[in-house]
């Protein structure tokens, strides 16, 4: 069974952005890119069930600018057999990337598709459940355990008010949550190795999708910020303060 | 514009962010009609019903909603969505799973977790962790929305709304049910509670958590929360974990404590209405956003702050 995992280049969680003061958007230029957490523990995932026997390749894919390809070396200095970059350097909403995703499936045949959750960026959370419907596959999203067992998937899921878990039939697309696994950083060995494992490159056109935008963003802007508080001396005055000045207690 | 809000439940009890995601289903257009999907839902139904200005409760009542499956769920949405110009769900997890099925088999770009309804088509929406908002115009056909109920305030009751049954839709077989643990507690909810008392890494283990965050949130009849730290480490379970990745708070008054303030965790915090926050370094970032900031040891000062709490509220 081949594992196919989406991965996504994002401004790095630890940077804040900023919003141009023009309204047209966040700074992205010269600011830290990386690959999008979720999917560096889907990665994780799909190479675990590689090294257990369940898998036989692991293919990762990045959909976005040509810099996307650092994004795919790192997945494959993780230990990712090879990549797929679909280049394209407009904006590219989830359903089109789900469009893109699915031409990819049709191409490679994979026996389960790992996402992560949502990206940081968007926070669209949206990609792989628009890609199980198109291809007509089960879902299981936020996924805290996935254990491949004849011919499907038992996963675990994160849902409000505790855990569930689902049997998937057949080849299926699994979401990743923040405790599937912890990923592992590849080795210096495996940074130089993985630059000689192959990307190919394809583009939308090639999957006959139209990537134009169905939303349109009309403006960016600051969230409103919250004025300084101050700091008190002891828990009596906390409790004062709350009490009869915010009126919260 | 009809307007299809789902409603998100247990199957005995209509979940309160389904008030909260009716007021922006309203402000998007009328009628709005309420789904109920799910088993032996019927009292589900029935206080859907009692909401102000919803025109119709759609009860589908069948096995195959029991758990809200996503794969015969979004096959139930498909075939009622022809009667709708928009479907419209909470940011549940429930919601968040099924809705963007829906839309992608509606050919649909669905706009995810909207804090305000500009225009029918228009929203505001949050992105990377809230750092910026961003206004989004839909031009597809139909509208799929989902809301960040802690940016809308809950309808209240005062209607009384047909209840129609549908039956269920295809079933399309693709997963099935296994098990769920669901830990049973008499807090309010994280996403509805007017008060959150949140831990950290600070707090050091599930045995402190239970000694000292549990009781104080007892005592202000609060809601408990934590970090994602304290929920890596074990402290708390996942879904107390608040966040950019976790939930998403806006209560009364929400008491941080030894949690350091990380982007991700002010991204599900940052708008409610009161912070207070407890940390031993006084440079945290939390105090950057804390209404009221005391630097201290948590080991006292919670046990300090519960009596103290005890005394004014006599
Ligand atoms: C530099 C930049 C500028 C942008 N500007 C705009 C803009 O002006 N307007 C606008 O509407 N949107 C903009 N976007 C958003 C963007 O094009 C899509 O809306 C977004 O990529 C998809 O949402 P998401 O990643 O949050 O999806 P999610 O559904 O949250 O992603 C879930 C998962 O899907 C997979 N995935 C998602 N995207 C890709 C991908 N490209 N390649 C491989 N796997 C993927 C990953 O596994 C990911 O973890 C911009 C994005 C970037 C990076
Ligand atoms: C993809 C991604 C998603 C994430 N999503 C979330 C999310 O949804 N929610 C979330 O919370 N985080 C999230 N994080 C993690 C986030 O970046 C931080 O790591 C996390 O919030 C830190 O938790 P903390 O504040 O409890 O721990 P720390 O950062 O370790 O802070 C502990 C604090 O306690 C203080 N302290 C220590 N001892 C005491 C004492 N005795 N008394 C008082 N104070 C004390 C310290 O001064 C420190 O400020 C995410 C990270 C990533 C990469």
């Amino acid at each position: 069974m081949k594992i196919l995992v989406p991965v996504k280049r994002v401004v790095d969680y630890n940077v804040k952005v900023r919003v141009k003061s023009d309204g047209s958007g966040v700074e992205l230029a010269n600011v830290k890119m990386s690959m999008n957490p979720f999917d560096e523990i889907a990665v994780e995932e799909a190479l675990r069930l590689k090294e257990a026997g369940k898998a036989t390749e692991v293919i990762a894919v990045s959909i976005g600018p040509a810099q996307a390809s650092e994004t795919l070396r790192t997945a494959l200095a993780m230990g990712a057999d090879r990549g797929i970059l679909v280049k394209t350097d407009g904006v590219v909403e989830p359903l089109a990337v789900a469009k893109i995703l699915k031409g990819v499936v049709g191409e490679e045949a994979p026996g389960l598709v790992i996402l992560g959750k949502q990206a940081i960026d968007d926070d669209c959370n949206q990609t792989g459940q628009m890609l199980a419907a198109l291809l007509g596959w089960p879902q299981a999203t936020f996924a805290s355990k996935v254990v491949v067992e004849d011919g499907g998937a038992l996963v675990t899921r994160e849902i409000d008010g505790g855990l569930q878990t689902l049997k998937l039939n057949g080849p299926a697309i699994v979401t990743t949550d923040l405790r599937l696994n912890e990923p592992r950083y590849a080795s210096l060995p495996n940074i130089m190795k993985a630059k000689k494992k192959p990307i190919a490159e394809k583009t939308p056109a090639d999957y006959g999708v139209d990537v134009a935008p169905r939303l349109e963003v009309l403006k960016t802007a600051e969230p409103a910020g919250r004025k300084a508080g101050v700091k008190v001396g002891s828990v009596a005055e906390l409790v004062a303060k709350l009490k009869d000045e915010a009126g919260v207690i | 514009m009809a307007v299809l809000l789902i409603a998100e439940h247990d199957n005995s009890a209509l979940n309160g962010v389904t008030a909260k995601a009716l007021t922006a289903a309203a402000a998007m257009g009328s009628p709005v009609h309420v789904l109920v999907a799910g088993q032996n839902a019927k009292a589900v139904a029935e206080a859907a019903a009692k909401l102000s200005g919803v025109e119709k409760v759609l009860l589908a009542d069948d096995t195959l909603y029991a758990h809200r499956l996503a794969e015969p769920l979004a096959a139930l949405l498909v075939s009622l969505a022809p009667g709708y110009d928009a479907i419209v769900g909470p940011s549940t997890a429930s919601a968040k799973n099924v809705l963007p099925r829906v839309a992608a088999l509606l050919d649909v770009m669905q706009v995810s977790d909207i804090i305000k309804v500009v225009a029918p088509d228009t929203f505001e929406r949050p992105i990377y962790a809230g750092n910026a908002i961003q206004t989004v115009k839909s031009n597809d056909a139909k509208k799929v929305v989902t809301v960040r109920t802690a940016s809308f305030a809950a309808t209240p009751e005062g209607g009384s709304a047909a209840i129609e049954t549908v039956g269920a839709a295809s079933d399309p077989a693709l997963s099935t049910f296994v098990e769920e643990s669901i830990a049973a507690s008499d807090r309010p909810e994280l996403t509805a509670a007017k008060i959150i008392v949140s831990g950290g890494r600070a707090v050091g283990s599930r045995e402190k958590f239970a000694e000292l965050i549990e009781p104080l949130a007892d005592a202000l009849g609060a809601a408990v929360g934590a970090s994602r730290a304290a929920v890596d480490a074990g402290y708390a379970p996942n879904d107390w974990q608040v966040g950019q990745t976790g939930k998403v708070v806006a209560p009364e008054l929400y008491v941080a404590l030894g949690i350091s303030g990380a982007i991700q965790h002010l991204a599900g915090m940052k708008d409610s209405k009161v912070i207070v926050a407890v940390n031993k370094d006084e440079e945290a970032p939390i105090f950057q956003v804390a209404d009221y900031g005391l630097v201290g040891d948590i080991n006292t000062v919670i046990p300090e702050l519960k009596a103290e709490i005890a005394k004014v509220k006599g």
